[in-house]
């Protein structure tokens, strides 16, 4: 019934850590098991309510990057230098330990394998993680929409889901990555150097007229740039979805 | 520009509370400007007393939001109108 | 039913006396960076501060008549209305009775005006005798955009959304005219010590 979904999704939840994998240094996974979930679309987003001893709160956002129906809810934190919630899911939390969530949030940025135009998807930094929800998705359910991904990280140590993500793209299904890493490159490296600018995204991006569908995520001022770039390579205002992260990525 | 920008659909759990249904889909159109787009798409500028929205295009005050816990302001002035979909 | 997360703690400063902290609030160390819009940047070259509204007549500085006035500097603590304490912090500013020395009124409010389009009132009784400032400096150094730089105005003995970012100058008025928070259920006065948060504190 509608307003028992509705209830649900208001719902402060319990979530307690089953397990945490550690990405990259400065990145963790918290696969969470959250009595009461109803599920979520691929993009989707939870809130989470930290509470101290003292009552003191802390609330966050975070992109969901399990796809939806695989079971189980992850979440993909960025640790942040002198955060106030980013170093206690990182470093801190362990297996057993609870904190409060909400959600699904947030129908805008959201994939499910519609009819259109090829998908651009766009990652700075930890913004990856919803769109690894998306790619987890397209992959579950066999779709063959073409599909590229630019990905920007500073190095190639801080790539989240390296491994996965080149699977994905050796799968053969239409899924091209590409990666630039702006601040330090392996020798012998191939791909791009730089951040994200217009002459990258025309060499990269579907052309306009293919009517592609872009989501953008990462920091602001990474989703600012690369938007506006989209923008003048002639893609749709109503076809760039944007999730911002603030300064530093969630 | 301002780093610490958001956008609507990252205050999306705000707005489930006020209006229990999802809105970062709703269309919205700027009563200075005149630009329509999603709810999702404004820009958000939430490090403050409350939550102020803006639009994308002319950075006019679309909607602000404020609570002390128990009751919720809501300020849809800058908004010519929004669209949302018809349950049931 | 609140529910506590083990270990997690926050970034709060535990080691200030209490009762420099008021109701409701915790001490930080950091300098949160509150904002309802964009930030401006008007160059210096057309910048202005005036003091209009219920006065004899309008007074206007330009950035070099307003930086020959006298200043002091100060240090005291700040409250944000989104529970923030910053103690000890360190000002350079031109005082409030300076600038209203210069008009005549009978005003018995203040509507600050600002870059970008803030406002917020205040009791004139708030902003004179030693208790408000137009701050150009923060910590020694020329006031950042972000924080609120060329200028911002400086009330600390309210909470700090009035202190006003951006501000180009004051409005006098006869009647308390709500500002940009106070319209959307902020204080009309904010004194932290009383906790007046939001109306019907």
């Amino acid at each position: 019934m509608a307003g028992a979904a509705v209830l649900g999704r208001l719902t402060w939840l319990v979530a307690e850590a089953v397990d945490v994998l550690t990405e990259t240094p400065r990145t963790r996974t918290l696969v969470l098991d959250v009595p009461g979930w109803t599920g979520h679309r691929a993009g989707q987003h939870v809130d989470i309510r930290l509470t101290a001893e003292d009552g003191y709160q802390a609330q966050r956002s975070y992109s969901i990057a399990s796809a939806p129906g695989d079971g189980r809810l992850d979440l993909t934190v960025e640790r942040i230098e002198d955060g106030e919630v980013s170093p206690y899911l990182v470093d801190d939390l362990l297996p057993g330990d609870r904190f409060e969530l909400r959600g699904p949030i947030g129908g805008y940025f959201v994939w499910e394998d519609e009819p259109g135009g090829p998908v651009l998807l766009l990652a700075g930094g930890s913004g990856i993680a919803p769109l690894m929800s998306m790619l987890r998705h397209r992959a579950a359910t066999a779709s063959e929409v073409p599909t590229r991904l630019l990905y920007s990280s500073r190095e190639l140590g801080d790539v989240i889901y390296r491994e996965e993500l080149d699977r994905l793209a050796a799968d053969g299904a239409g899924f091209e990555i590409s990666l630039t890493l702006t601040r330090a490159q392996p020798p012998g490296w191939e791909g791009y150097e730089r951040r994200i600018d217009d002459e990258l995204l025309a060499e990269v991006a579907w052309p306009a007229t293919e009517r592609p569908l872009a989501f953008v995520c990462g920091p602001t001022t990474f989703v600012e740039v690369a938007a506006s770039a989209l923008s003048r390579l002639g893609y749709e205002p109503a076809r760039i979805k944007t999730e911002r992260f603030g300064p530093t990525g969630g | 520009m301002d780093e610490l920008m958001l956008d609507g659909n990252a205050v999306g759990g705000l707005l489930l509370e006020v209006f229990a249904e999802d809105v970062t889909r709703a269309g919205s159109c700027c009563d200075a400007c005149g630009a329509t787009g999603q709810v999702g798409a404004l820009r958000v500028h939430s490090n403050a007393p409350g939550v102020v929205f803006r639009c994308p295009r002319c950075d006019a005050v679309l909607l602000r939001l404020a609570s002390d816990g128990k009751r919720v302001w809501l300020d849809l002035r800058g908004l010519r109108h929004l669209e949302l979909p018809r349950a049931g | 039913m609140s529910f506590v997360s083990r270990g997690f703690k926050g970034r709060r400063r535990d080691d200030v006396p209490p009762e420099r902290i008021p109701p409701g609030q915790h001490a930080t160390r950091d300098f949160p960076v509150l904002s309802a819009g964009p930030t401006p940047h008007t160059p210096l070259s057309d910048w202005t501060f005036e003091i209009t509204g219920e006065v004899a007549e309008p007074r206007r500085w330009t950035w070099e008549e307003f930086r020959a006035l006298p200043s002091e500097e100060l240090t005291t603590d700040i409250h944000c209305v989104t529970t923030w304490s910053k103690l000890d912090t360190v000002w350079e500013g031109v005082s409030v009775d300076t600038l209203l020395a210069e008009v005549e009124t009978d005003a018995e409010y203040v509507t600050a005006f600002c870059d970008g389009g803030y406002t917020t009132n205040l009791p004139i009784e708030d902003v004179t005798d030693g208790k408000a400032w137009v701050a150009f400096a923060y910590d020694g150094e020329p006031l950042d955009p972000e924080h609120g730089g060329p200028v911002r105005l400086l009330v600390p003995h309210l909470y700090f959304w009035k202190s006003a970012k951006w501000v180009r100058g004051l409005r006098l008025t006869a009647d308390d005219e709500p500002g940009f928070w106070e319209t959307l259920g902020y204080h009309m006065r904010g004194d932290p010590w009383q906790e007046q948060r939001y109306w019907g504190d």
